[in-house]
């Protein structure tokens, strides 16, 4: 039993779970998944669904946190992404040709790349601190966006674009597959080549791992790219799931969840060691939270008040000094 | 003893997980003595005292001050008792001035705003009696490491005047500094102050303990008066065997000289402000030793020998063709390794694992999509933690847990699985046991036996004319003497160049 209240996700799981269950009360079908149309339908389906933009912009922020860094820009990578698809989506003759589609995701992700591109060069050529560099981005990002636009939400009624993030493939929502994808990639590409604990040693010691040989130039690149990719991708879900370009809605104040969803998984915004699983446990808790809200009915003005005092109690759940207070229990402490 | 004790300790048991870090010592302190604790890495030393601070807690075992029994919640409740520590790696902020890292936490303040004034002046007068002569304003890293461990001690001193804990003070201060903090500890000793002194120095430990208490491997071995103890029967005690590889070393050293080709050779090699421009040649098979005072600019030469510093003048040549090192890796590719002084900071990542640690500069090597297969890693790791006796033998234990001397060899197991054609190690044995140290010493003899040149770098006289078959003599900033380390060169020679400044 300790070992399992000791394994570092514990809590953040233990919560969701209190989360899920307390759902139980005020809607007592909660926990039923039926099928439709050879859809899977149901409220835990919702919570997965609505988790993947959010799994995606931290699985990203936490590549980038364990660098040592922050990307504030991720949610005015989101709008881009989705303004240049709809835009382009919207110029097409048929809106409904998979070729035209394909190439409008293609252009959003390719400028994404060029995002985080630009990045990673102001942090690790040009040596500004992560969280002005990206600072920049952040402001100015969303201002592109509104300029690509101009300043209007953009609808578009394109079915192939829809599937991305409304569909279902295999009875499942694409956009949950889409994340889960990109999770295993990431997972995959970090812990099957040497890329993750050569990105742990750089955030861990910058210092120490110049002089062991590391080139943490093209490492830290490579984590603002793929946040930004990442990013690009949750923007493409969002803005096909509501089929519109919606420069100011989308991704808004969404860097500030993928933070919070990383620092519950466990991985620390000094750097170092990292957990894409408990990223992804902590941005489906925050989307449980969100939803949980809604079903227990509290009024629209104290959700966030509410959102607040969870984050307050998981976050002392998982410290080992509170837990010790609570339980009236000496901890003995680890060899630091 | 009929005195009373300041300190007494009885039975400390302090487990980790997998790990008997003490098992039943008792400890004693009376006022007014320097009492040495002595071990071998790993031996509890460490433990011991962050026990008694109140860093760990204990799972059985009796701590009291002064006849109380207590029991430290932490280092502040430690320091509020009277207990202080001066830690082995300075733990002080260098951006804040010497009289903030002084009095932080507890700042002379009026109506809740700090009295700057008055705080510069207590700092200054604080300093002055212990012959310090500082800026007080001044961010502490302007001032060199050894100043810097000055202040800690200050700073600790003005905190309780009962228990003072120096954990490895002198590792980072040269002849005259250590005599200054030796004098610092004698004048305390008279005012009554216990100091709990924990060096790998042992003829320091001779000169300035009174007592000692020896441990190994988390026991109590025994507690003696310093003069009723020959050095020879402290070592045997601390390591629980005879020491005779030193003795053999010496042989070793002096037979295995046959350098061949040389593997970098530099040529009016130099950087501003660091070190002016030098000639050196280190050849496969030879042991090249830096000796020089501290700041003297061995490090620096170390340093731009692995591209770690850019040089801004002269050449330099690996095995024969010319190179410029704009960074570590170039280095590393010509076959170049540095293990750096600073351990802690530049040398291992203390959350990484112990295998993660020794593969890092092959895998860096080889770039991120090329990763060592996890079977070779456990191998190479595997065969290095056997052939360097890395303790715990655990290779995912997070480095940070090992000891001082296990993480050098850490660092050493890094270096040596990339194969290096030359081996910079500047001060390896550093704050590490007298065991240890043999054993790393030993390893670099043979190392250069096998054909590998090795820069080595030291601040001990002594272990780098055991080692060294041609030692650099290095003199504020400049290279100023090569010697044949033959027969007839001892510590007096080098001195004496280190002292004149001869350009022989």
């Amino acid at each position: 039993m300790t070992a399992l209240t000791r394994h570092r996700l514990f809590w953040p799981a233990a919560v969701l779970v209190v989360l899920l269950v307390s759902n139980l009360f005020f809607a007592p079908r909660f926990f039923s998944i039926t099928v439709q149309d050879g859809h899977l339908y149901g409220s835990l389906i919702d919570v997965l669904r609505s988790s993947a933009p959010l799994v995606l912009v931290a699985l990203g922020m936490t590549v980038v946190i364990a660098t040592g860094g922050i990307d504030l820009s991720v949610g005015s990578v989101m709008a881009i992404a989705g303004a240049v698809a709809c835009l382009m989506i919207g110029d097409l003759p048929d809106q409904g040709s998979v070729g035209g589609v394909l190439l409008a995701v293609g252009a959003a992700i390719a400028l994404a790349v060029v995002l985080g591109l630009w990045n990673g060069v102001l942090v690790s050529v040009i040596g500004i601190q992560p969280i002005i560099a990206t600072l920049i981005l952040m402001v100015a990002g969303r201002g592109i966006a509104q300029l690509l636009t101009s300043g209007q939400i953009i609808n578009v009624s394109s079915p192939p674009f829809r599937v991305i993030g409304a569909g279902y493939f295999l009875a499942l929502p694409v956009s949950v597959l889409i994340a889960a994808a990109v999770v295993a990639i990431a997972v995959l590409l970090t812990r099957r080549s040497a890329l993750g604990v050569l990105v742990e040693a750089v955030g861990a010691s910058p210092t120490a791992s110049r002089l062991a040989g590391i080139r943490a130039r093209g490492l830290t690149i490579m984590a603002y790219v793929f946040a930004a990719v990442c990013a690009a991708v949750a923007g493409l879900i969002f803005s096909s799931n509501v089929a519109s370009a919606d420069s100011n809605a989308a991704g808004n104040l969404i860097e500030l969840d993928a933070i919070l969803a990383v620092v519950i998984g466990g991985t620390a915004l000094t750097g170092g060691r990292f957990s894409l699983a408990g990223s992804v446990l902590g941005a489906v808790l925050i989307s449980a939270l969100d939803i949980t809200t809604y079903t227990i009915g509290i009024p629209a003005e104290t959700t966030l008040l509410f959102k607040a005092v969870v984050v307050v109690v998981l976050c002392l759940s998982q410290s080992a000094a509170f837990r010790a207070v609570v339980f009236r229990r000496r901890t003995a402490g680890a060899p630091a | 003893m009929t005195e009373r004790t300041v300190l007494e300790m009885t039975g400390i048991r302090k487990t980790f997980p997998g790990v008997v870090a003490l098992d039943g010592v008792d400890f004693r302190l009376f006022p007014g003595e320097v009492h040495a604790l002595m071990g071998e890495n790993g031996a509890g030393k460490s433990t011991l005292i962050k026990v008694l601070t109140g860093v760990y807690g204990i799972d059985s075992g009796e701590i009291r001050l002064a006849g109380e029994p207590v029991r430290f919640a932490g280092p502040l409740q430690a320091q509020q008792a009277g207990v202080s520590t001066v830690y082995q790696e300075v733990n002080l902020c260098a951006n804040l001035s010497v009289a903030e890292n002084i009095f932080i936490g507890r700042e002379p303040r009026r109506l809740g705003s700090i009295r700057w004034g008055e705080m510069r002046k207590r700092a200054a007068k604080l300093l002055a009696g212990l012959d310090l002569d500082l800026d007080v304003a001044a961010p502490l890293s302007s001032y060199s490491l050894a100043i810097q461990q000055m202040v800690a001690i200050a700073r600790a001193i003005d905190i309780s005047a009962k228990v003072l804990i120096l954990d490895e003070p002198t590792s980072s201060l040269d002849a005259s500094e250590v005599r200054r903090l030796f004098d610092v500890m004698r004048r305390l000793k008279d005012d009554g102050v216990a100091i709990l002194f924990v060096s790998h120095f042992l003829d320091q430990v001779y000169e300035v303990a009174d007592r000692m208490t020896v441990l190994r491997n988390g026991r109590l071995i025994g507690e003696h008066r310093t003069a009723e103890l020959p050095q020879m029967q402290l070592v045997t005690k601390m390591i629980g065997k005879e020491l005779t590889v030193l003795d053999r070393l010496d042989d070793e050293a002096r037979t295995a000289a046959a350098p061949g080709e040389p593997v970098v050779t530099a040529k009016g090699l130099g950087r501003a402000g660091a070190i002016q421009p030098f000639d050196l040649t280190i050849r496969a098979g030879e042991i090249v030793g830096l000796a020089g005072l501290l700041g003297s600019g061995r490090t620096e030469v170390a340093r731009l020998l692995y591209g770690a510093d850019r040089a801004d003048t002269g050449h330099l040549e690996v095995g024969g063709e010319p190179v410029t090192f704009r960074a570590p890796r170039t280095a590393m590719r010509h076959g170049i390794a540095f293990s750096s002084e600073n351990r802690r900071t530049e040398g291992i990542i203390g959350e990484l694992t112990v295998r993660e640690n020794i593969v890092l500069a092959l895998q860096a090597a080889r770039g991120w999509s090329r990763p060592v297969p996890r079977r070779r890693q456990d191998e190479l790791v595997a065969k290095y933690v056997k052939a360097l006796d890395i303790r715990p033998a655990d290779p995912e234990t997070p480095v940070r847990n090992l000891s001082g001397g296990n993480q050098q060899k850490v660092l050493l197991a890094r270096w040596l699985i990339t194969e290096p054609r030359l081996l910079i190690v500047d001060e390896p044995t550093r704050g590490i046991d007298v065991g240890a140290k043999a054993e790393i010493q030993k390893l670099l003899v043979g190392l250069a036996g096998d054909g590998m040149a090795v820069l080595f770098v030291s601040a001990e006289l002594e272990e780098v004319l055991r080692l060294s078959h041609k030692i650099e003599v290095l003199r504020d900033r400049r290279l100023v003497e090569e010697i044949e380390n033959t027969g007839g060169v001892d510590a007096d020679r080098i001195m004496q160049t280190i002292a004149s400044g001869a350009n022989g």
